[in-house]
């Protein structure tokens, strides 16, 4: 049971890759970002369920993923509405001002 | 209060410190911490004083050591035993008088708050070097008063003659020190330690051989001869005379050069160890005494006059003191009185000298100029200083009963057996009432030469004439604690060697005070009644005068027989100097142009060319690998991914990593060569793409 | 076992709901659309956590990524796309080399199972899920707490700085 779990986990990291990947729109990379986050913490669950159900430090480890996702959400979205104020759109391909 | 008998240096150390980093911008408060300091070291000292009476003759000692070495160690402490407490009352009496009278002198002077602070450091470095305990310390000391009293004499560096004058105070007692600290090297060498007390124990023992005593004897009293300014190192405190009057009268009077006097009393064991070294001492003594006292007969400068005045009484003091060492050191039995007349001579000089400075600045601050020939009936004018120098005269001359006629008594006493040095000593006992007097007359009396400066002539402040009448006092009656009928004199208080009692001795007080008399007398009937010409005397003596005025042409013999063959030699080597070694250099330096020529093509063609050769190869290879760097996150993220793939993979199956790697090579080499073939249509991650 | 059974079924019905909002999240061109599948998605794994006996856990997903994440994306969208006037329209690069690359994670992950040794132990887990990660919160792990609260306050003042509208 516990391989379909994992499974489940790595199906929607992939796909959060994917997204990250080929987004054009800033929060869609978030969105997906989110996903990848959510494919984690099912991860950290699962174990904790099936190898070290005595305690629950897969579960503990999980709500700080939560905390640090949601206090990641909050900076990127803050830095998206800079984004759209400074650049007038929030296409990531756009923004290359790192570039050489 | 003895055990902390160390703080008496300490206060004015602490007021220097206090003027010079916190209070130097204000004036008033500046000179009052100064003062305060002296006053609690006078307070502090008489404490001591009383300590030392309770403890009859017993020395204090506290020291601490310092730098421990196998060969020898050093320590920094106290040693305080009556001779000590005698010159730490001195000290702080005299400072703190001059310093009361700056107040009043140095009114207006842009530098005040510099020159407390330099008084103060002064009476720091004398009132360490009289309670130090070991020969270390004391020059330690020796060189700091040293330095002070060149600060001092400079004080008004603006003038030129000021200036030279400070140079030649610090370089002819450098002189002097050296043979000090030779003197020192010896006693460590011979005797092992520096302390005062171990060392004397020593000598005392025969440890060290005779002819070695006499050499460190002669070296250390070198030291002596420098700071007392005996001949031939004589030469620098008539010109010392430049610093302002208050210092001369605290340092160049009554203090530091009575340091050599006191270096001479402190190691007096030495000189009772060697009868040549003591002999020696008394010669030198005796010869300076003669020749300054001469000197001082023609002077005309009234600062220069007393100068001279000075270097003759200390020449006394050592005279009387070497006499001591030579008597002894024949007979431990004798009975000279040397020791005793040296130290008491030194206390009450300190004391009218002081004053008399103090009087003839108070003149010169009224009349603006140092010239007596230019003055002269200034006692209707200045009361209370002409008073006082008058006072101050008589005691110097040895009038009865004021405090000199005490000391210098016991000076002609110390003679007796040396007919010789007696009857040079009433000479010069004669003489010096006679300069004395002469000067009192040339500037109180009579009628004023200089009518412009005479209507300007006016009384100084209180703080000046205060300090005066003070000192007078102490002129008058500090002699007395030494009257011979004392049985617990200062005779039996400060003593070398074994406790003995002189009783008094009346065929030399009426001799000594006949001579004074006559001296006196003899300066009245010139320059009060007018009835010999000094014009016609002048003619008479004409060669001798002249010898005199000139100071027996000292300072023009050193000037001939050292300053110029230095020069000349000095000269030679710079010569030597421009030509021979400036050409060596010159060659050199051409030879190194032609070198470097040599070497710079080798730079310019063959190391420029490797470090350009390896710059274009850098250049290129960052046109290549530029396109990672395109700024584009997801292009990153891609590369991560690929990584963290490839990283699982090796960890799985090392030998499918190979493949894998080869893999995304190829696709990123083809994505990179299709990206070239459009260079201008900007990121790859623009273009739409399956 | 019927219970058992019962869960599995529910898995599986969740797992279909999770990949499939999930596909949509990150393809459709309607980005709005998109939020409100990953809304959707997000509740799924709520419910898996449930299967797996996390019920605490499934309640802060809900109030956090359900109620709070997808909102603020929500917010986000209709500050920065001009949703009156314009279709919220997105579109997607290089999707050839992102297919391949999540094709090799997956084929890596699900391959690297084989590899891969679990001692699974089958006891249950502690009573009352709450109570216990409250307790352990509050001793094994309240260092880690203060930190993370930090983070947080560190992130808000963050967010506010940088979304001001005037220059500091």
């Amino acid at each position: 049971m516990m391989l379909q779990y994992l499974a489940l986990a790595a199906i929607l990291f992939a796909i959060g890759i994917f997204g990250v990947l080929t987004r054009r729109n800033a929060i869609g990379i978030l969105m997906s970002l989110e996903l990848m986050f959510n494919a984690v913490n099912i991860n950290l669950v699962t174990f904790n369920k099936f190898i070290v159900p005595d305690n629950l430090t897969g579960q503990i480890f999980a709500i700080f993923v939560i905390v640090i996702a949601a206090a990641e959400a909050v900076v990127g979205l803050a830095i998206v509405l800079l984004l759209y104020r400074n650049w007038q759109g929030i296409d990531i391909g756009n923004i290359n001002i790192m570039k050489w | 209060m003895l055990e902390h008998a160390y703080l008496i240096p300490v206060y004015p150390l602490l007021a220097f410190v206090i003027i010079i980093f916190a209070t130097r911008w204000n004036e008033k408060l500046s000179s009052g911490i100064s003062i305060a300091a002296i006053s609690i070291g006078f307070i502090h000292s008489i404490f001591v004083m009383i300590a030392v009476i309770g403890r009859h003759g017993v020395p204090f000692e506290l020291s601490v050591p310092f730098i421990e070495h196998p060969l020898i160690t050093l320590e920094t402490g106290i040693f305080i035993d009556p001779l000590t407490a005698v010159m730490l009352l001195v000290v702080t009496i005299v400072s703190g008088c001059v310093q009361i009278y700056s107040l009043g002198y140095m009114h207006g002077d842009p530098r005040w708050s510099r020159y407390f602070s330099y008084l103060s450091l002064f009476t720091f470095s004398m009132l360490g070097l009289v309670v130090a305990n070991n020969f270390f310390m004391i020059f330690i000391f020796w060189e700091l008063v040293g330095l002070t009293s060149y600060l001092l004499i400079g004080f008004w560096f603006e003038k030129d003659s000021a200036s030279d004058a400070g140079k030649k105070a610090f370089i002819t007692t450098r002189i002097g020190d050296l043979g000090f600290i030779i003197g020192i090297l010896l006693l460590a060498t011979y005797a092992g330690t520096l302390n005062y007390q171990e060392v004397f124990t020593k000598v005392a023992d025969g440890v060290i051989p005779v002819g070695v005593l006499t050499m460190i004897g002669i070296f250390i009293f070198c030291g002596a001869v420098g700071k007392s300014a005996q001949f031939p190192l004589h030469v620098w405190l008539p010109d010392a005379m430049e610093g302002p009057t208050p210092v001369s009268a605290l340092i160049h009077a009554a203090t530091m050069v009575a340091a050599g006097v006191y270096l001479v009393a402190r190691s007096m064991t030495l000189f009772v160890g060697s009868a040549e070294a003591a002999m020696t001492v008394a010669v030198i003594g005796l010869i300076t005494s003669f020749m300054a006292a001469s000197i001082a007969l023609v002077q005309n400068d009234i600062k220069r006059v007393l100068a001279y005045s000075t270097v003759s009484q200390l020449g006394y003091m050592i005279m009387a003191l070497g006499l001591y060492g030579f008597d002894v050191a024949k007979d431990p039995h004798s009975h000279s009185v040397g020791y005793f007349a040296g130290t008491f001579h030194l206390m009450t000089h300190a004391f009218f000298k002081a004053l008399l400075f103090l009087g003839a600045g108070s003149v010169i601050h009224a009349v603006h100029t140092n010239d007596v020939q230019e003055m002269g009936g200034l006692s209707k004018k200045m009361k209370i200083t002409s008073l006082t120098f008058f006072i101050a005269s008589l005691s110097i001359s040895g009038i009865f009963p004021l405090s000199g006629f005490w000391s210098k008594d016991e000076i002609v006493a110390a003679t007796l057996g040396h007919p010789v040095f007696m009857f040079f000593t009433l000479l010069i006992a004669f003489m010096t009432a006679f300069y004395m007097f002469r000067l009192c007359f040339l500037t109180f009396t009579g009628k004023p030469r200089n009518q412009e400066r005479f209507d300007h002539a006016h009384e100084s402040p209180k703080t000046m004439t205060m300090p005066l009448m003070f000192l007078a006092f102490l002129s008058v009656f500090a002699g007395w604690v030494g009257m011979p009928w004392l049985s617990h004199g200062f005779s039996s208080f400060v003593y070398s060697g074994e406790l003995q009692h002189h009783g008094p001795n009346y065929i030399v007080m009426l001799v000594s005070t006949i001579v004074a008399v006559s001296g006196i007398g003899l300066a009245y009937t010139v320059y009060f009644k007018k009835k010999i010409s000094a014009d016609v005397l002048m003619e008479k003596f004409k060669p001798l005068y002249t010898l005199l005025l000139n100071k027996y042409y000292i300072d023009e013999i050193y000037d001939k027989v050292i300053i110029k063959p230095l020069l000349a030699f000095t000269r030679m080597m710079w010569w030597s100097d421009a030509n021979i070694i400036d050409g060596l250099v010159n060659f050199v330096g051409w030879f190194t142009i032609k070198w470097a020529d040599a070497k710079m093509w080798f730079d310019k063609y063959i190391v420029d060319g490797a470090v350009n050769g390896a710059g274009a190869v850098c250049m290129a290879a960052s046109w290549l690998f530029k396109y990672v760097q395109n700024g584009s996150v997801q292009f990153y993220t891609l590369v991560i991914i690929t990584s963290a793939v490839g990283v699982i993979i090796y960890r799985v199956t090392p030998e499918g990593f190979l493949y894998y790697f080869i893999g995304v090579v190829v696709v990123a080499l083809a994505r990179f060569l299709m990206k070239m073939n459009r260079p201008e249509e900007g990121n790859v991650e623009t273009e739409p793409e399956g | 076992m019927f219970g058992v059974e019962v869960s599995q079924l529910f898995f599986y019905l969740l797992s279909f709901i999770m990949i499939v909002s999930a596909i949509y999240v990150v393809s459709l061109r309607n980005i709005f659309h998109c939020a409100l599948f990953l809304v959707l998605c997000l509740f799924s794994v709520a419910g898996i956590y449930i299967l797996l006996e996390a019920e605490f856990l499934a309640a802060v997903q809900v109030l956090i990524y359900v109620g709070a994440v997808s909102i603020l994306m929500i917010f986000a969208i209709m500050l920065t796309s001009r949703l009156a006037n314009k279709k919220i329209i997105q579109s997607n690069d290089n999707v050839t080399v992102a297919i391949f690359v999540c094709a090799g994670f997956l084929l890596t992950s699900l391959g690297s199972f084989g590899y891969s040794v679990w001692k699974v132990v089958d006891s249950p887990l502690p009573e009352n899920n709450t109570l216990t990660i409250g307790k352990i919160l509050m001793t094994d792990f309240v260092l880690p707490f203060e930190v993370v609260s930090i983070v947080l306050l560190a992130a808000m003042i963050g967010a506010i700085v940088l979304a001001r509208r005037e220059k500091i």
